[in-house]
């Protein structure tokens, strides 16, 4: 599709660009001006209504964490109050055995387990697309150092070396996050490295390269641009699983230890009361399903938006 | 075949030998397995530098590795150094946990590759139906399920209808506690009902995770081939249905399946642990938060050689899978 409206040589009043999608709509059809790639994934992400629809559930919950504490101000340190205390005006989702209030426990939560997510799905997106394209980009003894490090890191189960490392060094919300992204990288490096393998066959990369392009302007002008789709959308896949990790991890009292706390956590700690109080339960539980299901979602339109061919249905 | 798994095995050693290096600082730097001591009150400095010299901790850490793993290729895997753990024999230790999960774990794998391939194929084939929707909408919420949570709803439900059982004047089935330690006993119909009773759960639990995997994966894999030319050609040359779905189709999209099935053998023992710790079974799970919490490192060791040389098996065989299902991918 031609960037630059003086180079599509049917002129302004033309139909709309081919490849465009069969039912176009009034804004598409006038629309012969310049459209950059990303406002057409941009476009193509929001006709995807689930996905929106998730959009719009993660920032709620994020919404909840971030913003909760200035509409909720009971301290989630207060233990004024009696344990277990059912739900009420003062304390919409009771209290919690020590007397906290429950629903300013969730948002603090809430806001803790999004930020775990967040860091360990930039952080081990990053790691493993950096290493991954090096392997695949210079190949030969780089790519088998790295090939074989990946396989070393694949070997032992992540939750034990982040349980072991946790205790080791501390259950702050931000270490959980650095352990667990050290730990997490794995896959996409492995991606990323296939992925380089056959883009760096491409002629455009054997012309930069001519051109005497440097390796680290190649990969991060050339390969990664052109990885952004597979990239993206593991990121949304990682922050899901992410989310999962830690409160596997703090459920098993390995993770998030106070005073931060978590989803996880608060499951941990709450668990036990399933029966006689159930809403110390399912609000935490609610709230962690939702968070990995928006973002599962997210991450689905995201791969339609980037790769329109997966969708159609041939028959 | 045997030539490729030997070079495999041989190629995994000098991984494995790095890995229990790299493994050996990790739980080193985890923590002294003395330092609870230090805090009680009565204890003085020299006693302490007497337990560290006997259990040899006051040495350096390189020798402290070498000389454990010269006597771990012997076989002798050392013994617990853990507070209140009376030198129990690591090996045993180990080995009796990794029979309780491994019990576990086979079997929801099994149940899991089985019942989420047919569902993942089913919905390919009928796909946009009902049945499609609802397997498609269900997998995703599924995957979406920490473990955690759905292995305590199990449990709660599972008591609920242990209840609903004894008002109705039978026998408690499900059990939300470890096995027996001496087995099952009593009749046939007995040993079966308390097999079922408790296993049920906790395989159920882990299954179902591992089912959402394997189905949304079929399912992708199995519409792929069935789009693909060389299908629509065996459909045009008016071979039935069945024999291109199952000859045709099937065989091949089982392919990338057999990569999950390497994936999720890891993912597989961390749903383990969290499993078992919510029903209280004595596993590898079990195992390994206790000699975390007690900072028990030739413990640790073991865990960490067992679960790492399982993995590099598992590897193997997705790995074998994939050779006998396309016979392109060489093995020799």
């Amino acid at each position: 599709m031609p960037s630059d409206p003086t180079l599509n040589p049917l002129g302004p009043t033309s139909l709309p660009p081919a490849g465009g999608a069969t039912v176009a709509t009034a804004s598409e059809f006038d629309a012969t001006k310049a459209r950059k790639q990303s406002t057409l994934i941009i476009r193509r992400f929001f006709r995807h209504r689930l996905a929106v629809a998730a959009l719009v559930v993660f920032l709620l919950i994020c919404a909840i964490g971030f913003l909760g504490p200035l509409f909720w101000t009971i301290s989630v340190e207060d233990t004024s109050s009696r344990g277990y205390l059912p739900p009420s005006a003062a304390h919409p989702l009771g209290t919690i055995q020590t007397g906290k209030d429950m629903l300013a426990q969730l948002i603090i939560g809430t806001r803790l387990s999004v930020q775990i997510a967040l860091v360990v799905a930039f952080g081990s997106t990053l790691l493993g697309v950096l290493l991954g394209a090096l392997a695949g980009y210079l190949r030969g003894a780089v790519d088998s150092a790295i090939s074989r490090f990946v396989d070393l890191m694949l070997i032992i189960p992540q939750i034990a070396v982040a349980a072991i490392l946790v205790r080791a060094l501390s259950g702050s919300w931000y270490t959980v996050a650095f352990i667990l992204a050290a730990f997490g990288w794995m896959t996409v490096a492995r991606i990323t490295r296939g992925e380089t393998l056959s883009l760096a066959q491409r002629e455009f990369v054997e012309a930069a390269r001519a051109a005497g392009a440097k390796t680290r302007w190649i990969i991060f002008r050339h390969l990664v641009p052109n990885m952004i789709g597979t990239i993206t959308v593991n990121t949304t896949l990682a922050v899901a699983s992410a989310v999962l990790s830690e409160a596997a991890l703090s459920f098993i009292g390995l993770g998030v230890q106070p005073p931060d706390t978590s989803l996880g956590l608060i499951i941990n700690e709450n668990y036990s009361q399933i029966t006689n109080r159930p809403w110390l339960f399912w609000g935490p539980f609610v709230i962690i399903v939702l968070l990995s299901l928006a973002v599962n979602f997210i991450g689905d339109g995201l791969r339609d938006a980037f790769d329109p061919r997966q969708t159609k249905v041939r028959a | 075949m045997i030539r490729y798994i030997i070079r495999r095995l041989l190629i995994s050693v000098p991984i494995l030998a790095i890995g229990s290096l790299l493994a050996f600082f990790l739980v080193a730097a985890a923590g002294n397995p003395v330092a609870e001591l230090k805090a009680k009150p009565g204890v003085t400095a020299q006693q302490i530098r007497d337990l560290e010299s006997s259990l040899g901790l006051d040495q350096p850490i390189i020798v402290r590795y070498w000389k454990w793993l010269l006597d771990f290729l012997q076989g002798d895997w050392g013994k617990s150094i853990a507070l209140g753990q009376a030198k129990v024999d690591i090996f045993d230790s180990v080995m009796r946990a990794l029979w309780i999960t491994a019990r576990l774990v086979i079997g929801a794998e099994i149940l899991a590759i089985v019942l989420g391939v047919s569902v993942g194929v089913l919905a390919a084939v009928k796909q946009y139906s009902i049945f499609d929707y609802l397997a498609t909408s269900s997998a995703f919420l599924m995957f979406s399920m920490p473990i955690v949570c759905v292995a305590v709803i199990l449990k709660t439900y599972g008591i609920k209808f242990n209840n609903l059982l004894e008002s109705m004047g039978l026998d408690r089935w499900l059990s939300t506690v470890s096995p027996a330690a001496g087995g099952f006993k009593g009749s046939f119909g007995e040993v079966i009902f308390q097999y079922t009773g408790t296993y049920l759960l906790p395989t159920l639990s882990l299954t179902l995770i591992s089912f959402a995997a394997y189905s949304r994966f079929q399912r992708a894999s199995m519409l792929e081939t069935l789009n693909s030319d060389y299908v629509r050609t065996a459909r045009a040359k008016g071979i039935s249905q069945r024999r291109v779905i199952f000859r045709h189709a099937f065989r091949n999209a089982l392919i990338p399946v057999s990569t999950l099935f390497s994936i999720n053998s890891a993912a597989l023992f961390s749903g383990a642990i969290i499993t078992e710790t919510v029903f209280g079974w004595k596993g590898m799970g079990n195992l390994l938060v206790q000699s975390i919490r007690t900072f028990d490192p030739y413990m640790l060791m073991g865990w960490l050689m067992v679960t790492a040389s399982l993995v590099i098996v598992f590897n193997l065989v997705a790995d074998i899978m994939y050779g006998i299902l396309d016979p392109r991918i060489r093995l020799a």
